[in-house]
């Protein structure tokens, strides 16, 4: 009895420091982050253009730019097909071969790789519809990437909406559609947003498909069209971290880390205080 | 009147459900353009050839070579390699969110883990790259420390948000008579949670694990830039690995397209898509059985 009690002291506490090891690894990232590039963090570095003979002198200005400009236009993109799509599934959908044949394929894009997603973007979106490396073409790949995240944001959300809200509409003599846009799509667009939104955060740090659809190290200007090429925080970074010459790359790549990070946690944070307060208005 | 109301109604359902069938369509159209281009590269590489060789020498002179054999036992060793941290750290972490934590604790780990899913690889592969590999090469007094071990490290860490997440998603959703039941029955807790819960969620389990298979198959930017990229055959976790992510990313700049070389890294791509198609539909095949089985 005693040893059985003994060993659970034991298991649990192995267990509890399991748990710890992610918080610890949460934290050690940030402060290695802050600690390694914070030094280089100013105003002239957030907000001047990239200077290429020296990495000293200039700023990731165009790379924030270029990321913020990717992540709008994998938001017009993806956002209103997922929710469309969510809709669908979620209210319209009967449970046929049609139906299971959707799920099945969000199910597996969820799980492709996203250099695979790169390679694709490549050959259709680059090569086939001659959209050339751009921003556009990136948008569009990075944009298949997410639509499965945001189809099953978007889905959950709808869920949480409860059938009795449909049935008393539907019971009222409304129609389906009148049904879904009184009574189920304001109490569940707000989450299907910020789920949405949520998903575009991870688009904004992928690195791998935008190094074959559009993204560059160095542009001289910011893009003035969908069709030029951008800079960008992730695979500014890279290469700065793993091909550039200066013996202050390091340090650059560690800000510059730590901007897409803030930027990243920043859209995360302000999405949780979002959820808080929906949460807090339902009564349901 | 009538009859128009219900012509809106239609159409309206058929918007969303023609829009629905552009994830089909992304789906198809990833594996078409996989395929119509990586089968080309079977016109001058055989089968044989390309899967069981492990020379890769694109740009030879004389004879170029395709054999991915090295690269797939790269891939080989991070997913073993990161499942072999992330399994055990990812069960125990469910484990104690699920059944142990108060729920001021459970208030701090479920977000921190949903904030390690939002690092970016990139960013875990600079700390890997920066801060991991001269440990570990300073711990096993290796001249560089970028190989397969580095590489299973950060790779275990991106995936064991997602091998938590679901762990604890099916242990929390455990009926709790089952764990009532064998409380009364003078079980302990660590009892209950092992002979009661455990063998319940073992399906559950099997699926994060497949799908954390699937995260470390695909990872690219972390393993590109710890692994070491070495295309030789790696004989153990201290050797430089270039897994067939890594090999796409290096390559696919530049090449020429329409090149044997484009064609391959395709078949690559062709690879590693039906790779982790596969392990996605043995998942869920799983999650369909324990669902169909447990049904409370």
């Amino acid at each position: 009895m005693v040893n059985s009690h003994i060993k659970q002291v034991i298991y649990f506490s192995l267990f509890g420091m399991a748990a710890y090891f992610s918080v610890m690894a949460l934290i050690f990232v940030l402060f290695y982050l802050i600690l390694g590039g914070g030094s280089v963090i100013s105003i002239k570095f957030l907000t001047s253009m990239w200077v290429h003979s020296d990495i000293t002198k200039g700023g990731i200005l165009p790379a924030i730019i270029g990321t913020l400009l990717l992540a709008f236009g994998v938001s017009v993109i993806s956002i209103p097909i997922g929710i469309c799509t969510a809709i669908y599934l979620n209210e319209y959908a009967k449970d046929n071969l049609f139906t299971r044949i959707i799920k099945l394929s969000i199910r597996n894009l969820a799980g492709v790789p996203s250099i695979v997603y790169g390679l694709f973007g490549l050959a259709f979106f680059v090569l086939l519809l001659n959209l050339g490396t751009s921003l556009i073409a990136a948008s569009l790949t990075l944009g298949c990437t997410t639509l499965p995240w945001i189809i099953t944001a978007s889905e959950e959300s709808l869920k949480s909406v409860p059938l009795s809200f449909r049935e008393g509409s539907l019971a009222l003599g409304a129609t389906k559609w009148q049904t879904i846009r009184t009574n189920v799509l304001p109490h569940s667009l707000s989450g299907m947003l910020t789920g949405s939104i949520l998903g575009i955060s991870k688009a904004m740090g992928e690195t791998a498909p935008i190094i074959m659809v559009g993204a560059t190290f160095f542009l001289n200007h910011l893009p003035t069209s969908v069709f030029d090429k951008f800079m960008a925080l992730p695979y500014h970074l890279f290469i700065l971290a793993t091909q550039h010459a200066s013996p202050y790359a390091r340090t650059y790549a560690l800000g510059t880390a730590l901007v897409l990070i803030a930027l990243i946690f920043l859209m995360n944070l302000s999405i949780f205080i979002a959820r808080y307060r929906i949460r807090k208005r339902k009564e349901w | 009147m009538g009859n128009s109301k219900n012509l809106k109604e239609k159409s309206i359902e058929t918007f969303f459900s023609s829009v629905s069938i552009i994830t089909l369509l992304v789906m198809i159209g990833i594996f078409v353009f996989l395929f119509i281009t990586g089968i080309k590269a079977f016109s001058e590489v055989t089968f044989g050839d390309f899967f069981l060789k492990n020379i890769w020498n694109p740009n030879s002179y004389g004879k170029p070579q395709w054999g991915i054999l090295s690269f797939f036992v790269g891939t080989l060793f991070v997913v073993i390699g990161s499942m072999a941290i992330a399994i055990p750290l990812g069960l125990a972490s469910a484990i104690y969110i699920s059944e142990i934590a108060t729920p001021k604790a459970r208030e701090i780990i479920k977000p921190v883990i949903e904030m390690i899913a939002a690092i970016p690889s990139v960013v875990l592969g600079l700390i890997g790259l920066l801060f991991l590999s001269p440990l570990i090469a300073k711990i096993f007094g290796l001249s560089s420390g970028l190989n397969a071990l580095t590489a299973s490290i950060i790779v275990g860490i991106m995936a064991l948000p997602t091998i938590i997440s679901i762990c604890e998603d099916v242990i929390t959703s455990l009926p709790k008579d089952f764990r009532e039941a064998s409380l009364a029955l003078g079980a302990t807790k660590w009892q209950t949670i092992r002979m009661t819960l455990m063998p319940a969620a073992m399906s559950g389990i099997m699926a994060a694990i497949m799908l954390g298979i699937g995260r470390a198959v695909g990872e690219t930017m972390a393993v590109l830039m710890v692994a070491g990229n070495s295309i030789a055959m790696p004989h153990s976790f201290f050797d430089p690995v270039r897994p067939m992510t890594a090999n796409i990313a290096i390559e696919i700049k530049e090449v020429v397209k329409g090149s044997t070389h484009y064609n391959s890294l395709f078949a690559i791509g062709l690879v590693l898509f039906i790779i982790t198609f596969l392990v996605n539909l043995i998942s869920d095949i799983i999650i369909e059985n324990h669902t169909r089985k447990y049904r409370w």
